[in-house]
């Protein structure tokens, strides 16, 4: 038995795996996936794998921990699972990874979660949950590497006038594979930032929704992305303006260079009747380097009263522009200089809205590095 | 330093409906230290005559010549061109998002030069010469030519030419859309340029208002794609006076 879903922003959850029948990939939501390439994720493959290494680094004041999913606060941000790979995880769920941030703590220094795969065979799950008190101020940064078959479902909660910034890098090894469910929920006058930031991995998905629980709720995410030869990058968001005078700003850039390299972004916005005075807007923009890439970028904003403040989105996928080359080279610089700036600029006003001081060299490093496989390579 | 030849110059662009043939044999000499002006009404191809002799794609050359200091500029890449001494300050500036002036103007003396400028004295070159051109310090940290008024971009545009310091300047109507106090600081950076060394310039406009501040040696009307007349600064007193109309008539009835 399937869901009962009339739209595909209305997506009805379900926490009984017999509700998620295995996709065939002719779904709405899974047609740009390669499921082949899940290993079974998506299907009955085991997730109990340990291959893997989680350490945290959490500054006074923060509370990080694994807590047995019966004295947990797991539920919390209403994540409720809309598709097998994330009602999987959390029938498989033993414990939750735990970020607790108490109400009004002022917490400058970013918490670390470094996840390390360090195998393929197995894949494994794991539930992670960003608890941040009420007028909290605090940055949680996740980040990934090595190889892995992983499956995880993430929550946010974000309290009444909080401030969270939370960050996924995805800097995994090539044969990384790595689905992620994530859900936010931002109290009345709180706000998120979020941001995914996507490099490596043989296919990497992220399916993201966030809401609000008050009015006066602000969500900026921000994605950049970097795809290489048989790359499948999916970010896929779902911002439901469910509340008045609530905000949303998503931005995501991506470039893509080599032959398959694939990516999707999926932008959905739902502007329900009651969420009168909201202003939001979503910008894809998808820089191609080199022939056999292919982009997908789909906005979608669907909108149920007439009384807001602002609704927009843009996309966007060129090559790069001549003139800028044209008008650097004409200064003297040669062309893979010319190329390797205009690739900078394009993602610079973006990693400076990450405003991440502890990842903002790091994010300039991997851009430098994976255009050093491409546009900078020596032929 | 440096001698510009054009010779007999033909240069086309592809349209919809085939190819269009845009300069019609243009001959033309600057040399060391000579101003050049370059007038006529628009669309008689002096952009494209800028864009040719700096190598933008879009156009192709289909004969002539062009040469700097005897060197065969059409062999050159575009930016072999800039590293030879050509520079063009453009009539449309092009945004490039993200790139800042100052990482900008580094990357390119860079270029120019070889190698890169000492930090300190660059800094100070650079803040002096964005400052003669009443440009504000915080002007580096903005993206190359975004959000720019129309009087910004073409000082900045000067500001390149200053510290870029190449032996040959076309300047494609630099004065357009600039106002008398903007004009004027313009024709002093470019003044400034001239008196550094003897360089060679190319100064095409569409007014004769820029040559009151500038002094050309010799000024060239330019219609449909040809020099229909040259002179001495005298030729610019007279356009002001009475137009292209003779000219243009002329290239009517010439076909
Ligand atoms: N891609 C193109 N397709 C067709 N015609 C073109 C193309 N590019 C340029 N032209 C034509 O070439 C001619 C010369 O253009 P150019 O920009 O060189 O003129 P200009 O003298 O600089 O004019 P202005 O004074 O307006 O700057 C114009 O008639 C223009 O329409
Ligand atoms: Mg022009």
């Amino acid at each position: 038995m399937g869901l009962d879903v009339s739209s595909h922003l209305h997506p009805v959850g379900s926490f009984d795996l017999a509700d998620h029948p295995v996709p065939t990939g002719r779904e709405e939501v899974w047609r740009f996936t390669p499921l082949k390439r899940l290993r079974g994720l998506h299907d009955s493959a085991p997730l109990t794998g340990s291959e893997y290494d989680v350490k945290t680094e959490a500054p006074e004041g923060v509370a990080v921990g694994y807590r047995p999913v019966a004295h947990s606060d797991r539920g919390l941000s209403g994540l409720v699972p809309t598709d097998r790979i994330s009602a999987r995880v959390w029938q498989d769920t033993t414990r939750v990874l735990t970020v607790e941030v108490p109400a009004e703590a002022e917490v400058a220094e970013p918490v670390f979660i470094n996840f390390t795969g360090t195998g393929v065979a197995e894949a494994a799950s794991g539930h992670l949950l960003v608890k941040v008190g009420a007028h909290a101020t605090a940055t949680v940064v996740v980040r990934f590497q090595g190889s892995t078959t992983l499956a995880e479902n993430v929550e946010v909660a974000v309290g009444d006038g909080a401030r969270l910034t939370f960050v996924t890098l995805q800097d995994w090894s090539d044969d990384a594979v790595h689905h992620s469910t994530q859900h936010a929920l931002v109290g009345r006058d709180a706000s998120l930032k979020h941001v995914a930031v996507t490099f490596g991995g043989d296919v990497v998905r992220h399916d993201v929704t966030a809401t609000y629980s008050g009015p006066g709720g602000d969500i900026e995410m921000l994605g950049l992305y970097f795809a290489d030869a048989g790359q499948h990058i999916e970010h896929r968001l779902f911002v439901d303006h469910n509340a008045p005078k609530t905000r949303s700003h998503v931005t995501y850039k991506g470039a893509l260079q080599g032959q398959g390299a694939h990516t999707v972004w999926i932008g959905n916005v739902l502007i329900r009747k009651e969420a009168e005075g909201i202003e939001t807007y979503e910008e894809n923009r998808n820089l191609v380097l080199t022939d056999g890439c292919q982009a997908d970028s789909v906005p979608n904003l669907e909108i149920e009263t007439g009384e807001i403040a602002g609704a927009g989105h843009a996309s966007a996928t060129g090559r790069f522009d001549d003139e800028q080359l044209f008008y650097l080279r004409s200064r003297g610089i040669e062309e893979k200089e010319a190329r390797r700036l205009v690739v900078h600029g394009f993602f610079n006003d973006l990693i400076r809205r990450i405003a991440v001081p502890e990842l903002e060299e790091q994010l300039a490093a991997t851009v430098e590095a994976e255009l050093s496989k491409n546009v900078l390579k020596e032929d | 330093m440096s001698t510009l030849e054009i010779n007999d110059l033909h240069v086309s662009v592809k349209t919809d409906d085939g190819d269009k043939e845009i300069l019609k044999g243009v001959t033309l000499t600057v040399k060391d230290g000579e101003t050049h002006a370059i007038m006529g009404p628009n669309g008689s191809g002096k952009s494209t005559l800028a864009y040719s002799i700096a190598g933008h794609p879009k156009y192709d050359i289909t004969s002539g010549t062009v040469t700097l200091d005897g060197n065969d500029v059409l062999a050159m890449t575009v930016d072999e061109r800039a590293r030879a001494g050509l520079f063009l300050a453009m009539q449309y500036p092009v945004e490039v998002p993200g790139v800042s002036v100052s990482n900008f103007l580094r990357t390119a003396k860079t270029a120019i030069d070889g190698e890169a400028p000492k930090l300190r004295t660059w800094v100070k070159e650079v803040n002096a010469t964005l400052a003669n051109l009443n440009l504000d310090a915080t002007f580096g940290q903005r993206s190359v030519n975004e959000g720019f008024s129309g009087g910004e971009k073409k000082r900045h545009e000067i500001a390149q030419m200053e510290l870029l310091d190449p032996g040959m300047a076309i300047l494609d109507e630099t004065d357009s859309g600039l106002d008398i106090d903007a004009l004027k600081i313009v024709s002093e950076g470019v003044n400034r340029f001239r008196a550094k060394d003897a360089k060679a310039v190319l100064l095409i406009t569409h007014y004769t208002r820029i040559l009151r501040y500038i002094q050309p040696d010799f000024v060239h009307v330019f219609v449909d794609g040809r020099i229909a007349d040259q002179g001495g600064p005298e030729l610019a007193e007279e356009l002001e006076a009475n137009g292209y109309d003779k000219y243009v008539k002329a290239a009517v009835t010439a076909g």
